[in-house]
């Protein structure tokens, strides 16, 4: 029985290299998918092409790809990555350079574009954005509009003959179903396959997140050698059907208690994971450990795909300036409170226009906000944070400054002033009508 | 008894939601964490953080929970102030709950 056996190159943009590298050489594998792109990702990549036409893409895209192409070629394994991000076209040139410069031939790089979808905003000018909750037109500052495609694309590119296949914004799970759609011929309507298939998608797509990244627990969750973590190889079968495993002798674990972590990982309802290629159904889901770090899983379902599509229009929202100041010794919690004080009353004194401010003290709320916890006075010392979200990048950076001022201002033994002000974009997203929608592949060969 | 005892969670966060697994090292310590942790609790312990509602998924066949938290992460994870702007940490604070 023909079975593929599918490795994660990448779990997010800056993952580490050297286990997708491991996987390649004795992983058995036929291929590995790179997951770079978060949820504003393309957002800021789309500022960065704006800048200059030849960006835009995932800054590690050469220093992994120097590693990866040359592999590639020697063991025949085909690599899928969406860290095209805003310029996929660039990217798969810059893959082409890299070929080159390292005498491989023989090689097939496509990108997929069509996610791009900027140019058909108007049409939805009535929309109403879910997180405004108000028409798409009344949104200033639109950087970018991508849309979540499905498989289709890279299926495509893969029957053309594709050896690396670069994307920009599609589904996660989708850079790792559309092999296998490819290699079994599935079909586009056949929701069951479709919903293991996004069950392999979704286990692989972060990486070590399922090989005991992100997971230890010392004494209850113990993790072997997590300086070199291996990363996840799904073996899967034309049924839809597959194991999860890693590569013999790498760091981390595979057990049923990894693979439900991250089975739960970003889900609601998981009798309804809603993707471009299907609504995925995960609530019956099955983990059984066949051997050491080998999981087999079932009990994935599908549902028909939905008609509309998700938009993520990237727009420039706010600012945020963010001053930290540490206290230490007796009395340090005091100390930081007072400095609070001081910050929040100067701020009212200059008049500083600010529309949401927060104070923290780290070692007391910072992670855990709990407006009723008692300090507990023992602890040796305590570090101010204020934050806070303004319309120009002036006002931000007084904040940031007023905390800065602490030091020649404030109370006694303040240490470690750090500032910073950031430009914000943020995320917001409408659902548009599929056929508004289609993928288009580019290969070039060396 | 901390949950932290006897289950274990990890966190995930979409835009200004926030879901929490809850996860039995035990699958016989299910039903207990299914009586126990109640969406009230959860929202409850989270009141200062989470604004929206607490939704709770049973998964028994893997004895774990999933707690899906609205409007709770700051506005969402691209404009929060929080310094933990994916409330990734949640998750151990959720295993601070007596039980």
């Amino acid at each position: 029985m023909k079975t593929i056996r599918i490795a994660t190159g990448a779990g997010y943009a800056g993952d580490r290299l050297e286990p997708a590298l491991e996987a390649m050489e004795k992983g058995n594998i036929d291929y590995i998918s790179f997951e770079c792109l978060a949820e504003r990702t393309i957002a800021i990549a789309q500022q960065a092409k704006l800048k200059d036409p030849s960006k835009g893409y995932n800054g590690l895209l050469e220093y992994r790809m120097e590693k990866v192409l040359p592999l590639a070629k020697e063991k025949g394994i085909k690599v899928i990555t969406n860290m095209g991000a805003a310029n996929p076209e660039r990217a798969a040139e810059v893959c082409v350079q890299i070929a080159e410069a390292y005498g491989i031939t023989g090689l097939k790089i496509a990108a997929v574009t069509g996610d791009d979808v900027a140019d058909i905003l108007d049409k939805y000018d009535d929309t109403i954005v879910w997180e405004t909750k108000a028409p798409l037109k009344e949104l200033e500052g639109i950087v970018s509009a991508n849309v979540y495609m499905g498989s289709e694309g890279i299926v495509e590119a893969l029957r053309q003959g594709a050896d690396v296949v670069i994307t920009g914004r599609v589904a996660d799970p989708a850079i790792f179903m559309a092999p296998i759609i490819y290699e079994f011929g599935w079909e586009m309507d056949d929701w069951d396959r479709l919903g293991k298939g996004t069950q392999l998608g979704h286990l692989l797509e972060c990486g070590a997140q399922v090989t005991g990244g992100y997971y230890s627990e010392p004494g209850k969750k113990d993790v072997p050698h997590p300086e070199r973590l291996g990363f996840p190889i799904a073996e899967v079968s034309e049924d839809g059907s597959f194991f999860i495993t890693k590569v013999e002798g790498s760091g981390g674990v595979v057990d049923v208690h990894t693979c439900t972590e991250q089975l739960l990982y970003e889900i609601h309802d998981p009798s309804s994971y809603i993707t471009p290629d299907v609504i995925a159904d995960f609530s019956k889901t099955t983990f059984e450990e066949t051997s050491k770090d080998v999981v087999q899983v079932g009990g994935a379902t599908g549902r028909e795909r939905p008609d509309t599509l998700k938009v993520s229009i990237g727009y420039l929202d706010c600012f945020i300036g963010e001053g930290y100041m540490s206290y230490g010794g007796p009395g340090a919690y005091e100390r930081a409170r007072l400095a609070a004080d001081i910050v929040l009353k100067r701020l009212e004194l200059r008049g500083i226009a600010i529309d949401e401010l927060k104070v923290d003290i780290l070692g007391h709320d910072s992670i855990y906000w709990n407006s009723e916890r008692a300090p507990v006075p023992s602890a040796p010392e305590y570090r101010l944070r204020v934050a806070g979200r303004t319309k120009d990048r002036t006002s931000a950076s007084r904040i940031a400054e007023e905390v800065e001022a602490l030091y020649t201002n404030g109370p006694a033994g303040g240490c470690g002033a750090v500032k910073s002000v950031q430009e914000i974009v943020s995320v917001a997203s409408i659902l548009i009508d599929r056929k508004d929608v289609t993928p288009h592949v580019v290969i070039k060969e060396v | 008894m901390k949950l932290w005892e006897i289950a274990h969670s990890r966190t995930g966060d979409k835009g200004n939601i926030s879901n929490l697994s809850l996860i039995a090292y035990d699958i016989k310590d299910f039903e207990l964490l299914k009586e126990k942790v109640t969406p009230e609790v959860v929202k409850e312990w989270f009141k200062d953080i989470v604004k929206g509602e607490v939704v709770r998924y049973e998964l028994p066949q893997l004895g774990a929970l999933n707690f899906v938290m609205y409007d709770a992460l700051g506005g969402g994870v691209t404009r929060s102030l929080s310094l933990d702007k994916h409330g990734k940490g949640l998750s151990s604070y959720l295993l601070d709950i007596d039980i």
